[in-house]
């Protein structure tokens, strides 16, 4: 048992990588779900074992192989990442059992191989997060992004091949500005070890700064366009609203918060970044928040309007990063999670809405609420989240950055956090006015709430963002003693 | 005496009425059922309510210890004077808005009636959770939650002006509560450490008089209920609502909610002694003073029924604003009177508008000549309300004009005791007319007809006869009241 025991944190990746080898290797649309559910539920049980035993005894070194760093591998878990890990399984865990429904109607029999390119994406999200290896990052961002071409790809609207083929360029491009950046640091310090890095990038000399700051520039800009930082989203939209369902709802809810992780671990572990980064982040985040909030006003696919919204909801994020004080960081990876069961909320009704309709366009969705009461229930609590109305998760995250903006004595930042919520009250009130308060279009009358496969991670996320409001002993507590460790971090 | 603990008291005022959405949702199909469900809801939580108040008025303030969210984010609640007025006024005066709501809705045949009682139900729970509330986040909470729950209400008749005046209603609400309340909310938070009602002040040397001042202005535009012009707005948009919204609107909960936390801020955060003439705070009483005046000048050029009582609403509201902004003794116990007296006398006049509506279909004050002979009981109701509005004798809202023009003599601010005269004459003016005229001006019909009394259905015409009866009660039983608002700090 203890052997196993220390083996956790390769089981973390081993058991979705050989799951992923056995689901390719199988025909039947059934036995493939079946295989990708039991693994997508054993998951969140070992995050949540490695969670706590970072909690408790301090960080997790696994070294793989046996090679002990910095020249082998480490897998390395804080509770920075041990959060990030249970937030990417649980995700997968509950959403899982959706699959099967959703996919038969989108993609039709025959897509055992869906579940094989999803296993492999969810390795590369948890080697990313897992990993304190620069370059392994490099490999496990590759293999989840590979993946996630393939996935978007296989949308059965004929312009998914597009937005895929878009992603895979910009993809290639930002994995390609992380590696240089990643090259520039291993000329000056030796190491691919980001602990090691750390520690001698600190060390270093200051003539070599300009280096540093280079191979600053080039990981935020790669890691960017990973995560969507505005103006770097352009492809999020495309890709979001073109992918199938089930594969937006959950890309959504862990892609880009693992690009964001990836990106707080450099920037507070590994480089302790200047006051220019923190104004330039500081101003993209603002400009992202409300841009991409007002772009989505005027959207009616209301899958492009979710993806524009979550640009704005990463503009939250990065902005709690900039702020890089107690309550801006802890509201920054707060709401890592509390927008992933938000917005995982919203793709996942917005899924059973597209197998019952056929359509996300706004007009089709008249009158939509009486029809489907408990899809639209959840559809409207999740709203109110996005909104950040008190009792939502939402709130609360937008209640740290608030604080943390005053804290910075930034009481400007602080109205403009709150306001920008405002646009999202316009975009998010236009859907349910129509849903709620219209007459039912054509297509509504015939449409019921989804079978109880959907329903249950539909029902599950939009409680969770609720009780993430009410009770944040589980999320805001850790996100605080996470901030702690990389406030302490930094040089 | 061994009954129900306080704390279990204050848990089923608070779980009672969304209990009641419940039971009212399940009960939409059997219309009668439905409405019993409303009425049982409605006596359980005045009973609670009336149990509660009788360990208050002996100076308990009973709490009950919720969840704490976050650090510094607790859902807890606690009694106290104010909130328990506010309890009282709203759960009982929502009885009768209750059994006018099914006398108006049935005459008129309305649509989507379950969805009505719903969200009656929902948002009298939260203004109960507004009243009780301990701390401002779990007030803000359910001050949401009232935004919110109200909407389905206002926008009932679901005709794209009820869309427009909805959407207005909402974006204003939600807009100054987010960008001003909740960042007042975080300064306050971030100045303090903390967001608990206690006496005296959380702010005292933590913060420059101007800051004080901003703060404040955060506070009273933020908390757009109170209506404080210029974010007045909503309240004349919103009556596109039924009738009996509009009453809740104006008399039960909403704008109640506002002016109360306004008070509930003035007295708890700030502290009465850090406003006052010739403080950070003095500038609430010019501003209050002016959407005291302009309300009733606006009043008196409406036609629109409605709309005459909506621009009445403003300028009575500012009367409690006028209360907390002098912030002396006899201001703040006039501030919290005049919630009682005002929300008695204004729910009166509503009911009467909505029944001439009802039995008559007549909006337009011009219209109403004559009409007094047809309908007595209501004209009457409606005469008696609008003496209350005045401020005149033997009606309640003699009291909390009184104990505001002593607060303002005590403050030193001679002027105040001058607008507040001079706006009781605008009320007498933009209200005594409509009575007058309508008992002693020829009707427009021809004369040949015989008069017949037809009034409301009487669903509609009991609940105006009593709360009109209330409003006479409230003379001469202000005393109870006074006394529970000397509990209040700094009232007296």
């Amino acid at each position: 048992m203890t052997v196993l025991a220390a083996q956790l944190p390769a089981l973390l990746i081993v058991l979705p990588l050989i799951a992923a080898a056995l689901v390719a290797l199988v025909r039947s649309d059934r036995v493939a779900f079946a295989i990708t559910l039991a693994v997508s539920l054993v998951l969140p049980v070992i995050a949540a074992l490695l969670l706590h035993r970072a909690l408790v005894a301090g960080p997790i070194s696994y070294q793989l192989g046996g090679w002990s760093p910095p020249w082998g591998i480490e897998y390395r878990i804080d509770v920075l990442n041990g959060f990030v890990l249970m937030l990417v399984s649980a995700v997968a865990a509950v959403a899982a059992p959706y699959a099967r429904r959703s996919l038969a109607a989108e993609l039709g029999d025959g897509h055992a191989t869906f579940y094989a390119i999803y296993l492999l994406c969810l390795t590369g999200l948890l080697g990313v997060t897992i990993t304190g290896d620069a370059f392994n990052v490099f490999v496990f961002l590759e293999i989840s992004s590979l993946a996630t071409y393939a996935l978007i790809a296989m949308g059965r609207h004929r312009r998914a091949a597009l937005a895929a083929f878009q992603y895979l360029i910009v993809g290639t491009i930002g994995a390609t500005f992380y590696v240089i950046g990643v090259g520039f640091l291993y000329l000056l310090t030796g190491t691919l070890n980001l602990a090691d890095m750390a520690q001698r990038l600190a060390a270093l000399p200051d003539e070599q700064s300009r280096a540093v700051l280079t191979a600053t520039a080039f990981i935020t800009v790669g890691v960017s366009l990973k995560l969507a930082l505005f103006p770097l989203h352009f492809w999020l939209p495309k890709a979001y609203t073109y992918a199938p369902s089930w594969a937006a709802a959950f890309l959504s809810a862990t892609a880009t918060k693992v690009a964001i992780y990836l990106l707080v671990r450099f920037f507070f572990t590994v480089l302790g970044v200047d006051v220019v980064f923190d104004r330039v982040l500081l101003a993209l985040s603002l400009a992202g928040m409300f841009i991409a909030s007002v772009i989505a006003i005027y959207e009616s696919n209301i899958k492009r309007m979710m993806a524009y919204s979550s640009i704005a909801q990463i503009g939250y994020i990065t902005l709690g990063m900039a702020l890089s004080n107690k309550a801006g960081l802890t509201g920054a990876l707060v709401h890592l999670l509390n927008h992933a069961v938000t917005k995982g909320t919203l793709f996942l009704a917005l899924g059973a809405v597209a197998l019952r309709l056929g359509s996300v366009k706004l007009q089709d969705l008249a009158g939509l609420g009486r029809r489907m009461p408990l899809t639209m229930g959840a559809f409207s609590v999740a709203a109110f989240g996005i909104i950040g109305t008190p009792g939502t998760a939402g709130f609360i995250s937008k209640w740290y950055l608030a604080t943390g903006a005053l804290e910075a004595g930034e009481a400007t930042l602080a109205f403009l956090i709150v306001a920008s919520s405002l646009v999202s009250v316009i975009y998010m009130g236009r859907v349910l006015e129509v849903t709620w308060f219209r007459p039912p279009s054509p297509l509504a009358l015939q449409a019921k709430d989804p079978p109880l496969s959907m329903l249950g991670p539909i029902v599950i996320f939009a409680a969770a963002s609720v009780y993430l409001g009410l009770d944040t002993r589980g999320s805001a507590s850790i996100a605080s003693l996470a901030a702690d460790q990389l406030l302490g971090a930094r040089p | 005496m061994t009954g129900p603990s306080p704390e279990l008291l204050v848990l089923l005022a608070l779980a009672i009425p969304f209990a009641g959405a419940l039971a009212v949702a399940a009960l939409g199909r059997w219309p009668n059922l439905r409405e019993a469900a409303t009425l049982v809801t409605g006596a359980a939580l005045f009973a609670v309510v009336l149990t509660l108040s009788a360990a208050v008025f002996g100076g308990a303030r009973p709490e009950l210890a919720g969840l704490a969210v976050a650090p510094g984010l607790a859902l807890a609640f606690e009694v106290e004077p104010l909130g328990m007025l506010f309890a009282l006024v709203a759960s009982g005066l929502w009885i009768l808005n209750s059994i006018y709501s099914i006398g108006y809705m049935r005459a008129h045949d309305e649509p989507r009636q379950t969805t009505f009682y719903v969200c009656f139900a929902l948002a009298i729970g939260s203004t109960i959770g507004i009243a009780f509330a301990q701390n401002l986040f779990a007030l803000f909470l359910f001050y949401e939650a009232l935004t919110l729950s109200t909407f389905p209400l206002v926008t009932h008749k679901q005709s794209p002006e009820a869309m427009r005046s909805g959407r207005l209603y909402l974006l204003l609400l939600l807009g100054t509560s987010m960008v001003l309340f909740l960042p007042a909310i975080a300064i306050t938070w971030a100045l303090s450490g903390t967001l608990d009602f206690t006496a005296g002040s959380l702010l005292a040397g933590k913060a420059s008089p101007l800051v004080i001042g901003a703060l404040l202005g955060l506070y009273v535009f933020g908390i757009g209920k109170a209506a404080v012009m210029p974010v007045h707005f909503w309240l004349p948009a919103a009556m596109v609502a039924p009738t009996p919204v509009s009453a809740f609107l104006h008399a039960v909960a909403v704008v109640k909610a506002g002016v109360f936390s306004i008070l509930k801020v003035v007295v708890y955060v700030f502290g009465p002694d850090a406003l006052r003439i010739g403080s950070a705070g003095e500038w609430l009483v010019w501003v209050a003073c002016a959407s005291l005046l302009l309300g009733s000048l606006i009043a008196l050029r409406q036609d629109n029924l409605k709309a005459r009582l909506a621009y009445s609403t403003v300028s009575q509201l500012a009367y409690v604003v006028v209360g907390a902004a002098l912030a002396t003794p006899a201001a703040l116990t006039g501030a919290g009177l005049q919630i009682a007296t005002h929300a008695a006398a204004k729910i009166t006049l509503f009911f009467c508008a909505g029944a001439i509506y009802v039995a008559a279909h007549k909006t337009q004050v011009s219209e109403l000549d004559g009409i007094g002979r047809r309908m007595p009981i209501t004209m009457t109701a409606f005469f008696v309300g609008s003496l209350s509005i005045i401020g005149l004798p033997p009606l309640g809202g003699l009291w909390s004009k009184w104990m505001l023009g002593v607060g303002a003599m005590q403050a030193d601010a001679g002027w105040v005791l001058g607008v507040l005269m001079v706006s009781s004459l605008l009320s007498a003016a933009y209200l005594l007319p409509i009575p007058v005229r309508a008992f002693f001006a020829p009707s427009p019909e021809p004369p040949s007809e015989p008069v017949r009394i037809q009034e409301a259905p009487l669903p509609c015409l009991l609940a105006l006869t009593v709360t009109a009866i209330l409003s006479i009660l409230l003379f001469f039983q202000a005393e109870p009241i006074a006394a529970l608002l000397r509990g209040v700090p700094g009232a007296g």
